[in-house]
């Protein structure tokens, strides 16, 4: 059960002009930064991207959105890239905009194989439009789909060759429940090792849900907000 | 008047033993600057962490380890990591105490708009549409008029809504406030040096004053 493949160019090979992809990560944090530099040299456009953040403007998903890769984001939280503001207000860039917990739990969803999720995030707000209500104890809730992916891209700190997963820190946020959610998923990895070498009681992501997997070489890992204090 | 930081320590005063809090970006940062050291209370962050601790020393940033304002951080003994949909889960089941937020209006029911101006660049609601529609204890922290004067505490919000009937006490530059069940801004406190007639000068939704008014203490 060996899915190793030789680097990320031949991870992405059979991404399709088109195609959903669900790109892990907050912010900078566990962004699958080898995937998406494979997917601006392959050039790859019209993606529906499922990720909580766009990218900042060279860095991330920015790359894919200079590029005009990318026909519609699907995130909680847009803020931090002029590329994308200009595409939105042109038109060019589709967006669709839904609470974090929301976007998190349709991921959980699809991997969980549920249709569909009820939460009371959204009620009584635009988010809200044309969607199912159902009342249950006296409270409302929003019914929303589980996402189809045809790609979970994400990244993680430690892998086997059998897809077994392990995160590191906060760099986990989606890229745990994007890992589940996939028709193939993709995981990138700071170091690669060999089945055993993970306790099985400290894999995070277990390897069925993984299709593919590679180590990244030097990565850049960049801080978005480095906030410190004196010592 | 208050200051952002005295809107800060003033919160922090609502913070009791044993809480699991969850600050959002602004304001409610400061916060955690004033916890009292003799209270044992545990930071939330959305992003997927329990134990959040104080910035990094200089030299010790880990891209790895950010908050939900996707600063850099530290992990104090005893934190947790889970991702996301796990985070968001324990925000639904009201496993957190207490959620403080900014705002950019609350109206007199409670219902909260602090994500969307419309023809301006919407960066989204974050987590905040999931934090005020399942958190039964939100304060608010803002400044009481914007900055073109306007009161923020309105009868009804006029910019488009994060949640609805959420928010249970608003604490401001000039008061500390609660949102009555039955709707209106119930005056508690003032801040030092504010007198009663600007609190009602600057709130344009249904206050209810009781009493003499108390100068708060911070």
């Amino acid at each position: 059960m060996n899915k190793t493949v030789n680097g990320a160019d031949e991870a992405i090979h059979d991404i399709q002009d088109g195609m959903t992809l669900m790109l892990g990560g907050f912010g900078m944090s566990g962004l699958p930064e080898k995937c998406i530099a494979a997917l601006v040299k392959k050039g790859v456009k019209d993606l529906t991207c499922i990720s909580n953040n766009a990218g900042v403007d060279d860095f991330g998903i920015g790359l894919m959105l200079k590029q005009r890769q990318v026909k519609k984001m699907i995130s909680s939280y847009v803020g931090e890239n002029a590329e994308f503001e200009r595409q939105l207000l042109s038109g060019e860039l589709e967006v669709e905009l839904i609470p974090q917990g929301t976007l998190a739990t349709r991921c959980m969803a699809a991997g969980y194989g549920m249709p569909a999720i009820f939460t009371p995030a959204g009620i009584g707000t635009e988010v809200a439009i044309g969607k199912e209500v159902r009342n249950f104890n006296g409270k409302d809730y929003l019914m929303e789909m589980a996402f189809e992916a045809d790609f979970a891209i994400v990244k993680a700190w430690k892998g086997d060759t059998m897809g077994n997963l392990v995160y590191r820190a906060t760099a986990r946020n989606f890229n745990a429940v994007m890992a589940m959610a996939g028709k193939i998923t993709i995981a990138e990895v700071e170091e690669l090792v060999e089945p055993g070498e993970i306790d099985p009681d400290h894999v995070h992501t277990p390897g069925i849900y993984v299709h593919r997997i590679f180590q990244g070489l030097n990565y850049e890992k960049r801080i978005e907000q480095r906030t410190v204090r004196k010592r | 008047m208050l200051d952002k930081e005295g809107i800060a320590k003033r919160i922090a005063k609502e913070i009791k033993d044993g809480y699991y809090v969850n600050l959002g970006i602004g304001i409610p940062t400061l916060v955690a600057n004033y916890i009292p050291a003799n209270i044992d209370v545990v930071l939330q962050s959305e992003n997927g962490l329990l134990g959040m601790g104080p910035f990094p020393f200089e030299g010790e940033e880990d891209a790895d380890i950010i908050n939900a304002g996707k600063q850099t951080i530290t992990m104090l003994p005893g934190s947790a990591i889970f991702d996301s949909a796990m985070s968001f889960g324990m925000i639904r089941a009201k496993k957190v105490n207490l959620t403080i937020l900014g705002a950019m209006e609350v109206s007199e029911n409670g219902d909260i708009a602090n994500w969307k101006i419309p023809g301006k660049m919407v960066k989204g609601m974050g987590g905040a549409m999931d934090l005020v529609a399942s958190a039964e204890n939100i304060i608010v922290a803002m400044q009481h008029v914007n900055k073109a004067g306007e009161s923020k505490l309105l009868p009804q919000c006029t910019l488009p809504l994060t949640g609805v009937n959420c928010v249970k006490k608003i604490v401001t530059e000039l008061a500390v406030l609660d949102v009555l069940p039955e709707g209106g801004f119930k005056l508690l406190e003032r801040a030092p040096g504010v007198s009663v007639e600007e609190i009602i000068k600057a709130t344009a939704g249904k206050l209810v004053i009781e009493g003499e008014v108390t100068e708060m203490v911070i």
